[in-house]
């Protein structure tokens, strides 16, 4: 029962702690060590034989699985927190960071440990209000346009799904089942008025697809995406919207014998198939790389809603592992985008040129990912697309698998386009320090100085540095940073006294661009050529993911049986 | 169901409904917040005359507790963020208002229509009156979608959440406790996190006129 209760209990303690002792010191990795607390917990859960339930909670094979899903994207972004916010001169925004982020997870955790579908809304509901401030984290009028845009659909997208559980509850009501739990719901659903049903159902499935970004409700989610600090980027694409997903799954498994399947089949063709062509022709003439990850991530929520209309074992087996995979991979992602974020201090494509060459392991790792995310082997992502379309194939959606693999091929070809800009060649050309651009770029480094910035970020940054010595032995991509953080020389650094000031400089432009739009291109161009220098926690976070998604796509391993299970949950 | 228990509730929803109507119907955002604050008594209301006729105790204590929250916080918090704003009126909705009255016209027709699986179910006095709960919700979505003032979009939210309340106890007598404080806590958090952003946006943007959310766009 314990173990039912701690994932939800882990990150609530963690988030008590930031709020009473602050973003500060060691604490910092605290929210890491709880993520990896809740990965354990869905571990050891998958594990058990009979699954085990606490009062109003219980977890089932799919419930646990995503419990591990969860843990794992936490963890990884949680790793990348502190060197993200080393920049960050505030400490209220911080600690709020910290508390919030905690409260996001166990949020998640508990809207998959629900046994009750009135206590999952409520759950999801709870994500939107607390992730509401972390995508407004920065303040500025984008990011402030996001969140309110965010709060606004996601919560009357997810009133619908409220509307869609108040009329199954009605119907329940009259078959004689006076009660909102999943597994009564799903055991009674053949005696449910298929009238009231459909409604309810339809509703339910929309709402949590509008919080799960799947077109034409997806007008949030590029906005937020873009807009989070990257570490809650990823936890929004890598769980959240999987998390919604879920939802969408433990409502299929009440609608198809209520309905019987062609209902809910022919509701997420449409959605998977809209969200497929939306990411298509966003993708296509995307400029800007954090609204690009947005966009892949509607993309993959798309081929989730395919397999999920396919519906077979198969296919829900294929499913849970893309789940997982695309959780990995966009995380990756998503982390490396803070890192050039703050390195070129503009989210334009325009403005990263040569990443491979300015530090081998950003520009590798992100590349590997995208790689990983466009399908290709040795990725898990690549075994689950193809269970997905064979599964496709198998349940008689072939012409819909078709459609998909053509607007597929659009989506590499057009990933493929801006990834490679942005990785390969040669850096921009380096600029002489002309009068203007140094003076542009100093101006607000000795206004970090002058505010105490470089005392908050040395502490962070000499960590950062004895880790990176001590890994340098063990790991060849460690090794290959190691240059490059010794080669770190920006004009703007030369004007800050310490070495420290290397993380104030590169943050600085970033903030400045928030101030005026013409200020991006320029400090990206001054700041194009230089190698960027990878704080370590990203550095692992990154490598972990990359590594655990290509483990997973040349084997299950263990693993196989716990998707196994989860995916009888669904198929019965 | 007695008759007179037939005519309190018939009675409740009209009010329901009218309350809901009159906020397309007004400009000043002062008498929209009033309105919505009716609003709630009139749910509650509703919610008190279920409870009088199964004679239950629980119903009448959430009554008076949706009544507090629904007629007493939110309508506060409302008359907060509004005092703060210094803005009075709805300047430039979307579609004005006597299109506005038509549409909310329709848009009672149109929930009649979804209802009918619902009322066929089971045709008591109290499904009947659940046509009413679904032009509120259908309301709400109006109101969020053509009106620009940050404030009209929280109550177009309210207004929702009015309506699904409503949906809630007519059709089953509520969802559980539990979740019945939940979905309400969510509700209040919401608006709490709203009227931050407004001062936020405010701050940002000089108004909280949504037609210069523009920033970002593809």
């Amino acid at each position: 029962m314990l173990l039912v209760v701690l994932p939800i209990l882990l990150p609530c303690l963690a988030a008590a702690v930031y709020a009473l002792a602050g973003w500060r010191g060691p604490v910092r990795w605290l929210g890491a060590l709880s993520s990896a607390g809740v990965l354990a917990c869905g571990i050891a859960l998958s594990l058990q034989q009979a699954p085990p339930s606490a009062p109003g909670l219980r977890a089932d094979a799919l419930s646990s699985f995503m419990l591990i899903v969860i843990g794992a994207v936490a963890t990884l972004a949680m790793l990348a927190g502190p060197s993200y916010l080393a920049a960050e001169d505030d400490a209220r925004a911080a600690r709020r960071y910290g508390v919030l982020t905690q409260g996001f997870i166990a949020a998640m955790a508990l809207a998959v440990l629900a046994a009750n579908l009135g206590v999952l809304w409520v759950a999801v509901e709870a994500t939107t209000i607390v992730t509401a401030f972390l995508v407004g984290h920065r303040r500025t009028r984008a990011a402030v346009e996001a969140a309110w845009k965010y709060v606004v659909v996601c919560s009357a997208g997810i009133a619908l799904a409220l509307l869609g559980v108040v009329l199954l509850h009605f119907a329940a009501a009259q078959a004689g089942v006076e009660s909102l739990e999943l597994d009564v719901l799903a055991a009674h659903a053949a005696d449910l008025d298929p009238g009231v049903a459909r409604i309810a159902v339809a509703l339910l499935l929309l709402g949590f697809g509008t919080k799960a970004g799947l077109a034409p409700m997806h007008a949030w989610l590029p906005d937020a995406h873009s807009q989070a600090p990257a570490p809650v980027s990823a936890l929004m694409s890598g769980v959240l919207l999987s998390v919604a997903f879920y939802a969408m799954l433990r409502v299929k498994v009440i609608a198809d014998p209520a309905l019987g399947p062609a209902f809910t089949r022919n509701l997420l063709l449409v959605l998977a198939l809209l969200s497929l062509l939306v990411a298509a022709l966003l993708l296509i003439a995307q400029r800007d790389y954090k609204r690009m990850l947005a966009y892949s991530s509607i993309e993959h929520m798309g081929l989730l809603a395919l397999g999920a209309a396919a519906g077979g074992r198969l296919a829900l087996t294929a499913v849970l592992l893309h789940v997982l995979g695309h959780g990995l991979g966009k995380s990756v992602l998503f982390i490396g985008s803070g890192t050039i974020l703050h390195a070129t201090g503009s989210s334009r494509v325009a403005a990263v040129r040569g990443l491979l060459a300015r530090s081998p392991l950003l520009g590798g790792a992100f590349g590997l990912a995208l790689l990983a995310l466009l399908g290709l082997p040795p990725f898990s992502l690549f075994a689950s697309e193809l269970g997905i379309f064979r599964a496709g194939f198998q349940d008689g959606i072939g012409w819909a698998v078709a459609v998909a693999l053509v607007l597929l091929l659009v989506i590499v070809a057009a990933v493929g386009r801006i990834g490679s800009r942005m990785i390969l060649g040669s850096p921009l050309s380096a600029q002489p320090p002309d009068a203007e651009t140094a003076a542009g770029a100093a101006e607000p480094v000795l206004a970090a100085v002058a505010a105490g910035a470089p005392q908050a970020a040395a502490q962070p940054a000499a960590e950062a540095g004895d880790r990176r010595a001590t890994e340098a032995s063990g790991t060849p991509e460690a090794a290959s940073a190691e240059p490059v953080l010794v080669a770190v020389a920006t004009p703007a650094a030369h004007s800050a006294e310490t070495g420290a000031g290397t993380d104030a400089a590169e943050a600085a432009p970033a903030k400045a661009s928030d101030e005026e739009p013409g200020g991006p291109a320029k400090a990206g161009a001054s700041a194009g050529a230089e190698p960027v220098k990878v704080p370590a926690g990203v550095a692992v976070a990154m490598v972990a993911g990359l590594v655990a998604c290509g483990l997973l796509g040349i084997t299950a391993g263990p693993l196989q049986s716990i998707l196994d299970n989860a995916a009888q949950v669904v198929v019965p | 169901m007695s008759d007179v228990h037939v005519q309190l509730l018939d009675l409740a929803c009209g009010a329901f409904l009218l309350t809901g109507v009159l906020i397309l119907w007004r400009s000043e955002l002062a008498k929209i917040v009033t309105l919505f604050a009716l609003q709630g008594v009139a749910l509650a209301a509703l919610i008190a005359v279920l409870g009088a006729h199964e004679g239950s105790a629980e119903l009448a204590a959430v009554a008076v507790g949706i009544g507090a929250l629904r007629a007493g916080v939110l309508p506060y918090l409302l008359r907060r963020a509004l005092a703060a704003s210094g803005e009075r009126r709805e300047t430039k909705p979307i579609v004005n208002v006597a299109s506005s009255l038509v549409a909310a016209a329709v848009l009672a027709l149109l929930a009649y229509a979804v209802c009918q699986p619902v009322i066929r179910l089971a045709p008591t006095p109290a499904t009947q009156a659940v046509p009413v709960a679904m032009t509120v919700i259908f309301l709400g979505f109006f109101v969020l979608a053509t009106r620009r003032r940050a404030l009209s979009q929280v109550v177009g939210f309210l207004l929702i959440d009015n309506g699904i309340t409503a949906m809630a106890f007519l059709t089953a007598g509520g969802l559980s406790p539990v979740v019945e404080i939940g979905v309400s806590l969510d509700v209040l958090l919401a608006v709490l996190v709203l009227q931050v952003l407004t001062t936020r946006m405010r701050a940002a943007f000089g108004g909280t006129d949504l037609d210069e959310l523009r920033e970002l766009r593809d």
